[in-house]
């Protein structure tokens, strides 16, 4: 296969994989000036950048010390992500299946084309819908759950303000996860093998029977590799939450509470005003969501590649 | 199209073909409550079979055999309705079971299944599923309970011919079997849930010759209490497991059924030149 026949080929294979190398040369450089930028912060605040919960730019004279940390938005992107991924996935499951299994030729047609389009909207349209039309829905919401779930600390409430919530911001990040998740999810699933499902058919089971007993099973690691996928997108999400959380600089998990944040929307949100130093420390904190999202990304790769791959013959 | 009636043909078994005899001396050749009455497929518009009509004889295994493309496995799908999965496929005519058209409007398919199961022709048990639960899998799938499932799933392996090799790793995955034991597992699984009639798909071509041999034997071992229609491209195979044969065939149009009778009879002393000819193996 690896052949080089003549010129044309080989002046070919050039240009190809010199487009492959430098999209690689292009992250690893990427990774590389964060990391230079930020090495400062990491050499004096050590570990602690990662769990102390404090952000203070020191003044000029330095009578106020820098003291920068990220913890409480390291936990935040946690939360803010997991909700997402509690609403996105089981609504992609269930709207992958649909599309390959009950939908209409046409109808499935016409919101597979929606479903690529969807994953193209720019996230800054997703945050302004989530703050105009989603927030006083999402408020009702978590209002009803703080009201019956009250007593569980994760539903508990101070104040009595729902709408800048990290539930909130996690349900519209939802939305903005399942284009992608429903897509790869679909995908996975057209590719149970016929005979299995003909085989539930022929034992006397329903359509439904077929689905939970292969075609589940057959699309489980697919499916956790296109939530991943769709994590990655949750993770690094910037504009959507900054529109919709209120940044705060405290370890909470109340997650009905106007507080909150992620990594990114905290570097949104001090970049403008920043001193040399505290950029410094942003890009630190950007160095860290890369890694993190850079990782998530290559499992998710990983696990898509071997659930399609690995279909039995 | 010829009207064949294999039971009415068969000479040394008596001419009954409803189940009301009370004569055991033809109990061999009672009818066994299926059969098709001028049964047309189509892909799109392309005409696959046409015209068949066809009665199974009870507690037999009856071969469908013929040249490739001639409407037999096409003909096979037909009678548990697994036609109606292919896209665009549509059929005329009516496939009864004991005088019931399973095509009629109103007509459960899945609860129709139960009665005719089906094994097809790659092994395929569950691949995330214990020999245990490939077996039982069944009565999941159609919400059966039995009372006793270990006495179910001793009896359909050994009827499968599969209990002794297995009884020992029941909780192994069914994908650690050989192929002719995955065919076997699969046989074992679709007598859970207790057919009438079992139709099989060619289920030996993707095996080698032992394992053939072992899957036609508890194919003659099952013929003695259900009913097996048998597709099958081999001649040998045909001539060994079953006992009638219906032949297909197509000139180039749809395919038809050109006669139909017992198997030995067919291999010897056949009605229709063609039929001698293909078995012969002078085409196909």
């Amino acid at each position: 296969m690896h052949v080089v026949h003549s010129r044309g080929d080989k002046v070919f294979r050039g240009i190809v994989s010199a487009g492959a190398l430098t999209s690689l040369i292009l992250l690893g450089l990427i990774g590389a000036f964060l990391l230079a930028r930020g090495i400062e912060v990491f050499n004096t605040s050590g570990f602690k950048f990662l769990t102390g919960s404090n952000w203070v730019a020191g003044s000029e004279d330095g009578v106020i010390p820098n003291d920068f940390s990220i913890g409480p938005m390291i936990v935040g992107t946690a939360i803010v992500s997991l909700i997402a991924m509690l609403f996105a996935v089981p609504m992609s499951m269930a709207g992958a299946l649909y599309l390959e299994f009950y939908a209409p030729q046409n109808v499935r047609r016409v919101l597979v084309a929606l479903l690529d389009l969807a994953a193209a909207i720019p996230s800054l349209i997703f945050g302004l819908w989530g703050v105009q039309v989603f927030t006083s829905f999402g408020e009702r919401w978590a209002y009803f759950l703080s009201d019956r779930l009250g007593w569980f600390p994760l539903f508990s409430t101070i104040s009595d303000n729902f709408g800048r919530s990290p539930f909130v911001a996690g349900c519209v990040l939802a939305s903005l996860v399942v284009p992608i998740t429903t897509s790869v999810a679909r995908e996975v699933y057209s590719r149970t093998p016929r005979e299995l499902v003909d085989t539930c058919f022929a034992l006397g089971g329903t359509k439904w029977g077929a689905i939970r007993t292969v075609v589940i099973p057959f699309g489980k690691s697919g499916v956790v590799g296109g939530a991943m996928l769709g994590l990655g997108r949750a993770l690094g999400e910037t504009i959507a939450v900054y529109l919709l959380l209120n940044i705060n600089f405290r370890y909470t998990f109340k997650i009905l509470e106007s507080e909150g944040g992620n990594v990114a929307s905290l570097i949104a949100t001090k970049f403008g005003e920043a001193t040399p130093d505290e950029i410094k420390a942003l890009v630190a904190a950007g160095f860290v969501l890369f890694i993190l999202t850079l990782t998530v990304n290559m499992v998710a790769s990983a696990i898509v590649t071997r659930s399609t791959k690995g279909a039995p013959a | 199209m010829e009207n064949v009636d294999i039971s009415e043909r068969s000479e040394l078994k008596g001419t009954q073909m409803n189940e009301t005899t009370s004569n055991t001396a033809v109990l061999e050749t009672e009818f066994a409550g299926l059969e098709t009455r001028d049964a047309h497929a189509w892909f799109g518009n392309h005409h696959a079979l046409a015209g068949v009509s066809l009665q199974f004889p009870a507690r037999s295994v009856t071969g469908l055999i013929g040249p490739s493309g001639c409407g037999k496995s096409t003909y096979l799908r037909l009678l548990n309705r697994m036609h109606e999965f292919i896209p665009n496929a549509a059929m005329a005519g009516e496939v009864r079971l004991h005088g019931q058209d399973i095509y009629a409007p109103g007509v459960d398919p899945a609860a129709m299944r139960l009665k005719i199961g089906m094994v097809f022709q790659k092994p395929n048990p569950f691949p995330a599923m214990t020999i245990r639960e490939n077996v039982l899998s069944g009565l999941r799938l159609a919400h059966i309970k039995v009372d006793d499932e270990e006495s179910l799933l001793e009896k359909c392996l050994t009827r499968a011919g599969l209990w002794k090799e297995v009884k020992d790793r029941l909780n192994a995955s069914g994908g650690s079997l050989s192929g002719g034991q995955q065919q076997r597992l699969c046989i074992a699984r679709s007598l859970a849930v207790e057919p009438e009639v079992l139709l099989m798909d060619e289920p030996c071509s993707a095996l080698d010759p032992g394992s053939t041999l072992r899957i036609e034997e508890t194919i003659k071992e099952l013929a003695e209490k259900i009913t097996v229609v048998i597709v099958t491209h081999n001649m040998q195979q045909a001539s060994r497991v079953s006992d009638y044969c219906a032949f297909f065939l197509t000139d180039g149009g749809p395919g038809y059924l050109v006669e139909a009778d017992q198997t030995r009879k067919m291999f010897t002393t056949p009605n229709d030149s063609r039929t001698a000819d293909y078995v012969q193996g002078k085409f196909g």
